[in-house]
């Protein structure tokens, strides 16, 4: 993966009301879920009701940036052309410190992937927008998300 | 063992294409209909139930008026089943179930697809969409890589273990003449010889789409026995919906499958390894691997010692898709899941020619939908 990722004509988000404070804090480089004030749970991907007990006080908070890998794959052949010039690149699932799992984009580490790298948020510019992808963590720093 | 909750009572099948020109959906659901009603030796005004599945881009609402009024019926149910690569199986068990609660005595169930050189993209929003496709992660193949890679991670599955499971259905195809794959075998090496398209799934992990149609007729078990051909009782089923975006399944390495088949189990007083037939729902090679495992014919993660035990083939100890599997008779989009069901019926009715089973008494049948989340299983037993 050589190519600008920022200069990819990939599909962007489908972006409504109720999900939209999660990608303005994207396009700032953060990663925002939602937490319930009923369970104490944290919700991933954005609703109008906790999924874990149907509590509507849902609140914005900025996560930790911190994951592990459940599950990756390197994508040779991608189902959008868009990301054909980018192929081959690496998805994973993220099972965030906060415990819900997305899936993400994974950049390229130092050491080929394995499942349970420890993660971090790294925002990248990815099709023209800034999204919340992960890279390992480097495991000579005790890296900090910033 | 249980008493029958209903019967499959007649088949048609369309001999999968890969592609089609100016031929709809409808025209080939008219066409699969008349040879599961004429198969069943019924009337066409004895059809008084209908089945039918999605069809996107073509007919998005009032599909079972439309597709009534096309074959002239009048059915007093009528129901569309979402369920994916699940959607057949689970239209047989609700077909008894609307028979059972008076509601018709003949239920058509039937899904087809055309195949057209450019296929629209479905204008979708939703959460997969929305959070997973910006990402770079658009269609089920990443899915299921995903699935076969936590597999891997979690038990030591190998690469061989799963292009194993390919090369067996490609084998079986060998004894179809419909599949798609006639002709063209390909043994574990060729398998894994063959393009890396999301690792760790090769190319001929993945199911060839194609066109094609499925049709079943379950009526009551007691209507059965006057007609014609042999019934196929209904003995159990069981379902379960977990799930849509694979980010979200609760389980990476079982599905929702081990609750619908233990309920099919359960129902119909059978266990797994009672199975004449397994008829085992594969769109990917990690799915029937989960399967098996889910089934509990061995423990989680033993499903590559299994394979290596058991002879898949019609001959061997432990039938499994002796239609080729969607692996090797081609997947015709939502119909694809029903073709495990017509090839149950069919070596249970003692029908299968050259690739028929011996002792055709029980047969399992798995479908399976979105990415390991929408599953139904039938168990199902000669007359």
């Amino acid at each position: 993966m050589s190519v600008d990722l920022n200069t990819l004509k990939t599909p962007g988000p489908t972006i409504t009301a109720l999900t939209r404070p999660f990608w303005d804090a994207a396009a700032e480089g953060r990663l925002m879920i939602q937490h319930c004030e009923d369970c104490g749970k944290a919700v991933f991907y954005p609703r109008p009701i906790c999924p874990h007990c149907w509590g509507k006080r849902l609140l914005w908070k900025d996560a930790s940036g911190r994951g592990r890998l459940k599950s990756f794959s390197e994508v040779h052949k991608p189902g959008h052309p868009g990301w054909l010039p980018a192929a081959p690149y690496v998805v994973g699932l993220v099972e965030l410190a906060e415990g819900p799992t997305m899936l993400s984009f994974i950049l390229p580490g130092t050491r080929p992937q394995q499942i349970g790298d420890m993660l971090l948020l790294a925002p990248t510019a990815i099709g023209g927008r800034v999204l919340p992808a992960f890279r390992q963590i480097e495991l000579a720093t005790e890296e900090e998300p910033r | 063992m249980s008493r029958a909750k209903g019967s499959i009572v007649g088949i048609g099948e369309l001999k999968p294409q890969r592609l089609t020109q100016g031929v709809t959906t409808l025209e080939m659901i008219a066409e699969v209909s008349r040879l599961a009603v004429l198969d069943a030796g019924l009337e066409r005004a004895a059809i008084d139930g209908l089945l039918v599945g999605p069809q996107v881009g073509e007919t998005p609402q009032h599909v079972p008026a439309t597709i009534a009024e096309y074959l002239g019926l009048a059915p007093t149910m009528a129901n569309v089943v979402d369920l994916g690569g699940a959607s057949g199986a689970g239209m047989v068990w609700r077909a008894a179930a609307a028979i059972e609660a008076g509601m018709c005595e003949a239920v058509l169930c039937v899904l087809a697809n055309n195949r057209e050189e450019t296929a629209p993209r479905s204008p979708n929003r939703n959460p997969i969409r929305e959070f997973d496709v910006p990402f770079g992660a658009s269609g089920a193949n990443i899915s299921y890589a995903l699935l076969m890679q936590a597999h891997m991670a979690e038990y030591g599955s190998t690469a061989r273990d799963f292009a194993l499971i390919a090369a067996a259905a490609r084998a079986n195809a060998q004894l179809n003449p419909d599949a798609i794959f006639y002709g063209k075998p390909a043994d574990a090496e060729a398998v894994l010889a063959s393009p890396m398209i999301a690792s760790p799934l090769h190319l001929l992990e993945i199911v060839m789409p194609v066109a094609g149609g499925e049709a079943v007729v379950v009526t009551s078990a007691e209507r059965a026995r006057s007609l014609g051909k042999p019934p196929v009782h209904l003995l159990g089923a069981g379902e379960k919906v977990t799930h849509r975006a694979v980010s979200q399944a609760p389980h990476l390495t079982s599905g929702p499958l081990k609750n619908a088949m233990a309920r099919a189990f359960q129902q119909s007083g059978t266990r797994a390894d009672e199975m004449d037939l397994l008829s085992l729902y594969d769109c990917y090679t990690i799915m029937v691997a989960t399967t098996i495992e889910d089934a509990g014919l061995c423990a989680p993660g033993a499903f590559g010692a299994w394979l290596n035990e058991h002879d898949l083939s019609h001959k061997g100890d432990k039938p499994l898709n002796t239609h080729g599997g969607q692996l090797g008779f081609g997947q015709p989009d939502l119909a694809g899941g029903m073709t495990h069901v017509v090839e149950a019926v069919r070596q249970l009715r003692g029908e299968a020619g050259e690739r028929q089973i011996g002792n055709a008494g029980l047969a399992l049948v798995s479908g399976n939908g979105a990415t390991m989340s929408e599953a139904t299983a039938l168990v199902l037993g000669a007359a």
